[in-house]
């Protein structure tokens, strides 16, 4: 895997002179690499990732298991395409097992998210079924632990 | 002691010569006033930044609640020895026998003293490469036995020079204390360089003691143990553990891996001294070997990453440094500033408040250095070197 890529996975705020130093190269360099990774869209975008609780968020999340039914030409793509369309939903995927799709979607309010599901969702064509899960508490997100794991008692300077 | 009865002795007076010859810890001063400063950003921590991976930590938890508590064998856990013979094997090329050949110990500090002790007659002497690990020359004197150091020279990349260590050998030279990748410098050896040390150490019958706790960051060639090299197997103790590689310092297991009557020379000492190595760390050491490799090439390559932007950063602000080849520890030389390792460590910790080891801590021979260890995430790293640029700018 691209070493640039794994970087900016860490840390897309890193400075391009940073990124240059550690991976011995120029930061024109790095500047016309990452360049082309957002023009081949290999770099979707960049976002901060957020801890809810503590930014007193009180939004609903949850994620659906949706059964679709295959179409004759594109499979599971086009009900899949109109389903992440929607402004709620937040990730979408196609699975193995006893459902097609997992959504991942985030509303407002209890009331927003459950209109989402039996309004729009549930009606689609080719929609066979769904179940929902609300989240109730998050303890990693995206590879981030939520309380981190710090070692206070680390020695400062040892041989 | 034989002193009038009316004399009340001092309390240090009981203390035994050859430890009252053994002086104060460099870096213990230093770490003493670092303790007890706030806002420091500390490059002089010579273990990894890493927490232990969690399946390694939670390997330990599972054999807590099998009720693993009690002692295991003297030389270790047989299991833990066998996958310890495998992953030498696998590793270095190394053949050894885990019935009789390999001894599980605390750390490696415990397997270096253990080796020492069951080889050195008082006034044997040991030739090791320096700057080097705190502990080499403290150790050797405990062990009544006499420390000879061999400089290292930044201009040799810090390697062992052939010529260097023919010069040191005398009639009483009895044992070659190596540690390559080598904390403080960086230094490697390879396979072509170690042949000739080899060589030396063959025509002259010593014998080797070979720290390499940090042969898994290697980050140019592949790593050579001296071990493997021919008819070098009978004339080694070779010395690994899991602090460094797997981020485990706290777990303390280290092991000595040499022919079988070292090794039960060895463990006669471990049995009365130590009885065995935890039985929780072991487990866990276990895990690391069975489960731990992906673990540590993700590690290897952030300090690699890190490593590169501290070479960089350095050479920047104008100090000359050696790009370190493993460990985790850049060794910068400060000569340019006109200050000496020492001035320079505690001006910077008093101007900028950063933390970076004297090299005379490593021996004489570091004077002109500095020990930044790069066992610290880039966050730190990055403010570190903004504050040593001001530094240096200056001074």
């Amino acid at each position: 895997m691209d070493p640039l890529l794994r970087l900016l996975e860490e840390n897309a705020l890193a400075t391009h002179e940073t990124l240059a130093a550690q991976l011995a190269t120029t930061p024109a360099d790095i500047k016309k690499r990452i360049a082309q990774l957002e023009h081949d869209r290999v770099i979707l975008a960049y976002k901060a990732i957020v801890d809810d609780e503590r930014a007193k968020r009180t939004g609903v999340k949850a994620v659906i298991e949706v059964r679709i039914t295959p179409e004759r030409e594109g499979g599971f793509d086009r009900v899949a395409h109109r389903i992440a369309q929607y402004r709620e939903v937040h990730s979408c995927f196609l699975m193995s097992g006893g459902f097609d799709l997992l959504v991942f979607i985030e509303g407002d309010t209890l009331q927003e998210v459950a209109g989402f599901v039996s309004e729009k969702l549930s009606t689609l064509p080719g929609v066979l079924s769904t179940a929902t899960h609300f989240n109730l508490k998050t303890y990693k997100i995206q590879g981030v632990l939520r309380e981190g794991v710090v070692n206070e008692e680390r020695l400062k300077v040892s041989p | 002691m034989h002193l009038p009865l009316s004399t009340v002795p001092s309390s240090n007076d009981y203390v035994a010569d050859h430890v009252r010859e053994i002086p104060r810890s460099g870096i213990r001063d230093f770490f003493e006033i670092v303790q007890s400063m706030q806002g420091v950003i500390s490059l002089g921590i010579g273990e990894p930044d890493f927490v232990t991976p969690w399946h390694i930590r939670e390997a330990a938890i599972y054999a807590l609640e099998r009720g693993k508590t009690g002692y295991t064998s003297n030389l270790g856990l047989l299991r833990l020895r066998e996958a310890i013979a495998e992953y030498v094997s696998a590793n270095y090329r190394l053949t050894y026998d885990p019935a009789t050949e390999v001894l599980v110990t605390v750390g490696v500090s415990e397997a270096l003293d253990l080796a020492l002790r069951a080889v050195l007659n008082p006034g044997d002497e040991v030739l090791y490469h320096e700057p080097c690990y705190v502990s080499y020359s403290p150790s050797i004197a405990l062990a009544h036995g006499r420390a000879v150091a061999i400089g290292t020279r930044e201009e040799d990349e810090f390697k062992l020079r052939p010529a260097a260590l023919k010069a040191a050998i005398t009639p009483k030279s009895k044992v070659l204390l190596m540690n390559f990748p080598c904390n403080p410098t960086g230094g490697v050896m390879t396979a072509a360089e170690l042949e000739e040390i080899a060589a030396i150490c063959r025509e002259h019958n010593l014998l080797v003691i070979t720290d390499e706790i940090y042969s898994e960051l290697s980050y140019a060639e592949a790593h050579t143990s001296i071990a493997s090299l021919p008819g070098m197997r009978e004339r080694t103790i070779f010395l690994h553990g899991f602090s460094k590689a797997f981020a485990m310092t706290g777990f303390r297991i280290g092991y000595a891996c040499a022919p079988a009557p070292l090794i039960d020379a060895m463990m006669r000492i471990h049995q009365y001294g130590i009885l065995c190595a935890p039985i929780v760390s072991q487990e866990a050491a276990l895990e690391a070997l069975r489960h731990g490799r992906a673990d540590m090439l993700d590690m290897r390559e952030q300090y690699r990453l890190r490593r590169n932007f501290l070479v960089h950063s350095f050479r920047a602000m104008g100090l000359p440094c050696f790009e370190p080849r493993g460990a985790f520890y850049l060794f910068p030389s400060i000569k340019s500033t006109g200050k000496s390792s020492r001035d320079f460590a505690f001006g910077l910790l008093k101007a900028q408040q950063v933390a970076v080891v004297p090299g005379t801590a490593f021996g004489p021979s570091g004077e002109g250095h500095v020990r930044c260890s790069y066992a610290t995430g880039m966050d730190q790293l990055q403010i570190a070197v903004e504050r040593i640029g001001e530094f240096v700018g200056k001074s």
